[in-house]
């Protein structure tokens, strides 16, 4: 393989990781603009997101349904994922969230992470704790360009992304419902005065957020093949470490740390040892925070809110 | 019973049911409803016997019954209340200390643990209930304890006596290594970039093998030595007594747990403390105020990761073994429970709990399996329904009751 199209497969791979990571973490910025709180079950939201998948995929593998509806596959696993982790999302806002929001910081923050621990802990009573194989439905199916392989279940899953992120991108600019959310990400009270149902808003975000990363949990699960019941751990890290890159609260933002981290992933796996990769993300969050906590597109914090 | 319960009641009975579906629902690749519906009904089950008891509470009756009883009830309080405090302590020191008397050897291996976890509990406790800085790495300075006591022990043959205040100062110099650039933190960057560090420093304990052997971890360190003159006919001699059994090891735990007490006691009550819980209550008046806040900031990471540094150095001394596996970030969270439904910030508490969620999984073996599930489940309930933990902490009790006392006199 010659260096053209090492450079090509490299790229087309931090492109892959990256809107993996940006999906993720949109959701954390979303959350995070609307009730400043980190949505420490995120993580465990993906890996459920890919677990309903698995189940979906694997009911619809032994019907035989796949070879002979592909396409109606794809929406129904993607749409029955997204779906379901929409609701335990808001019934997560509702159980552990809601009532704590006038408390303080440490205790929204305490019951998110019980919330998360509950949750992880959950799918591997259920899901058990090794690795649980994805069917396969892309096969290895691919083409090349100047050597480098490129599998259509990877350009699927660019594609899907940029189509998520981009409707994304259209709710929360154009439609109504959006500007609310917009608005209560700006000041709740002045938006709560003007009429907007606050309740309401934050219960959409908690739809939306929780959706792209149960979309993010099914990609990852597709592509690598296997999924685990604590794989939301280091996903969460390194979508969280991309949603301060870019700038908290911001959702442009969000997508470009997600390409970053991703990018400096893979350049890290292609020339230095592989088993350091996770350390760099993390050195690259506490460098992001010591040096500019507001990140590359966030609006200036104040020192009160980092 | 009010309307707007049953209403709760049943929305949230609801939204519980679509959070334990999966969760117990799915095994494998098919839907197990009976398994759910089970749990599902439980949980409600206990919503239920909630609700009741709330109306039951509510109603003339238990009102009219409980003015009748109540002189009785304040008379056997006011009897309680007059007992000293140290008689309490005594009598938990007697039972404590002739716990392994009585016991098997894996009743004292389990007592150890819980003691180990009091400790780290009562450390993590200087950290999130003092200072107010949440910590979810905390298990690392543990690791660094157990590994600085093997490395010390393996390589250059030093004894457990003297490693300590060696792992003491390393730990300390890790904590504040940890500490200083998440200083200007606060709440959730800062939980996760102490996640982080804590992942660090298992990936690096996990990925260096020249020095700590990956994966595999060390094997071989010798177990801590008492020395002691012994008088025979030919006079006096010294006698090297190695703590290879299980009671021995379990007292010397025990003299550190109390250690750690008195010690975190102190810390609570000394000047040191009140600037600690003034940052955690307003940093930027504590600051305004004259206390110094990097320092003490840093002197409480310092101080929780000393603690957990030599609880981490008897851990590896007890087992002869370390590997990095020991401290995953799960760790981190049982600690961290401990703290929580203990009461941030109260020593009791931390005690209690540490007993309750270290000995009870253990008695119920069976349901080993949903220690983990149970812990965070709990942690967000209790943040919901009694922030302040089992046993509160005098000062923080007050604080987070203060509207309710004040209302009347207004």
């Amino acid at each position: 393989m010659d260096n053209a199209s090492f450079i090509i497969q490299q790229l087309i791979n931090a492109i892959f990781l990256g809107s993996i990571y940006s999906l993720i973490a949109l959701g954390y910025t979303m959350v995070y603009g609307i009730i400043e709180l980190i949505n420490f079950a995120h993580g465990e939201l993906f890996t459920a997101g890919a677990f309903i998948g698995i189940i979906v995929l694997a009911a619809l593998q032994n019907m035989g349904f796949v070879e002979t509806h592909f396409v109606l596959t794809l929406i129904l696993v993607f749409g029955m994922a997204m779906a379901y982790v929409a609701v335990l999302g808001v019934a997560i806002e509702h159980v552990a969230y809601k009532p704590l929001r006038k408390a303080s910081r440490l205790a929204a923050i305490l019951s998110a992470l019980g919330m998360s621990i509950f949750l992880s802990n959950g799918m591997m009573l259920s899901q058990g704790v090794s690795d649980r194989a994805y069917p396969a439905i892309f096969g290895l199916k691919g083409f090349s360009i100047l050597d480098a392989r490129i599998a259509y279940g990877q350009i699927f899953i660019i594609i899907l992304s940029l189509v998520l992120m981009v409707a994304l991108n259209m709710f929360v600019n154009w439609t109504k419902l959006g500007k609310a959310m917009r608005a209560t990400a700006q000041n709740q009270t002045m938006a709560r005065m003007l009429g907007i149902d606050i309740d309401r808003t934050i219960r959409v975000t908690f739809m939306i957020g929780p959706a792209l990363g149960a979309a993010a949990g099914v990609m990852v699960g597709m592509y690598y093949g296997s999924v685990r019941f604590d794989m939301g751990f280091i996903y969460m890290i390194k979508a969280f470490a991309a949603a301060i890159l870019g700038g908290i609260g911001s959702i442009p933002g969000a997508v470009l740390g997600g390409i970053i981290i991703g990018g400096v992933e893979v350049l890290w796996s292609a020339f230095l040892p592989s088993e350091w990769k996770d350390v760099t993300t993390f050195v690259v969050l506490i460098l992001v925070l010591y040096l500019r906590p507001s990140g590359i597109l966030g609006e200036h914090v104040s020192e009160s809110r980092v | 019973m009010a309307k707007s319960d049953v209403k709760k009641f049943i929305i949230y009975s609801l939204f519980l049911g679509i959070l334990i579906l999966p969760m117990v629902g799915f095994p494998g690749r098919s839907f197990e409803a009976a398994r759910a519906f089970t749990i599902w009904g439980g949980i409600v089950g206990i919503l239920a016997i909630w609700l009741l008891n709330k109306t039951i509470r509510h109603s003339d009756m238990y009102l009219r019954t409980s003015a009748h009883l109540a002189p009785f009830r304040n008379t056997v309080l006011r009897k309680f209340s007059k007992l000293p405090t140290r008689h309490y302590i005594l009598l938990l020191l007697i039972v404590v200390g002739s716990f392994p008397l009585l016991a098997n050897n894996y009743m004292i291996d389990v007592g150890i643990t819980c003691l180990i976890y009091i400790v780290l509990g009562l450390g993590l406790n200087i950290v999130v209930g003092l200072a107010g800085l949440l910590d979810l790495g905390y298990i690392a300075f543990y690791a660094v304890g157990a590994y600085s006591y093997s490395l010390l022990n393996l390589h250059f043959g030093i004894s457990f006596w003297l490693s300590l205040p060696i792992g003491i100062v390393i730990g300390a110099i890790c904590g504040c290594i940890i500490g200083y650039p998440t200083l200007r933190m606060r709440g959730d960057y800062l939980a996760i970039v102490t996640m982080g560090f804590g992942e660090i420093i298992r990936l690096v304990l996990n990925n260096w093998d020249k020095l700590t052997k990956g994966p595999n971890g060390l094997l071989g360190m010798s177990k801590p030595e008492v020395v002691y003159p012994a008088f025979s006919k030919g006079g006096f001699e010294w006698v090297v007594y190695s703590l290879n059994s299980l009671h021995a090891l379990y007292y010397l735990m025990f003299i550190i747990a109390i250690l750690t007490v008195i010690g975190v006691r102190r810390l609570d009550n000394s000047r040191i403390g009140r600037a600690w819980v003034a940052i955690r209550e307003d940093e930027v008046a504590a600051e305004l105020s004259g206390v110094p806040t990097t320092w003490l900031k840093l002197l409480a990471y310092a101080m929780g990761a000393a603690f957990a540094s030599v609880v981490g150095a008897f851990f590896a001394a007890k087992l002869s073994y370390t590997n990095p596996n020991f401290f995953i970030f799960m760790e981190s969270c049982i600690v961290l429970c401990i703290v929580v439904l203990g009461g941030v910030g109260s020593i009791p508490g931390v005690i209690l709990a540490g007993i309750i969620l270290i000995a009870v999984p253990e008695v119920f073996r069976e349901l080993q399996d949903y220690r983990m599930l149970a812990f965070g489940l709990a942690m967000a309930v209790m943040m919901v329904l009694r922030p302040e933990g089992l046993i509160p902490a005098t000062r923080r009790k007050q604080e987070l009751h203060e509207a309710d006392q004040s209302s009347p006199e207004d």
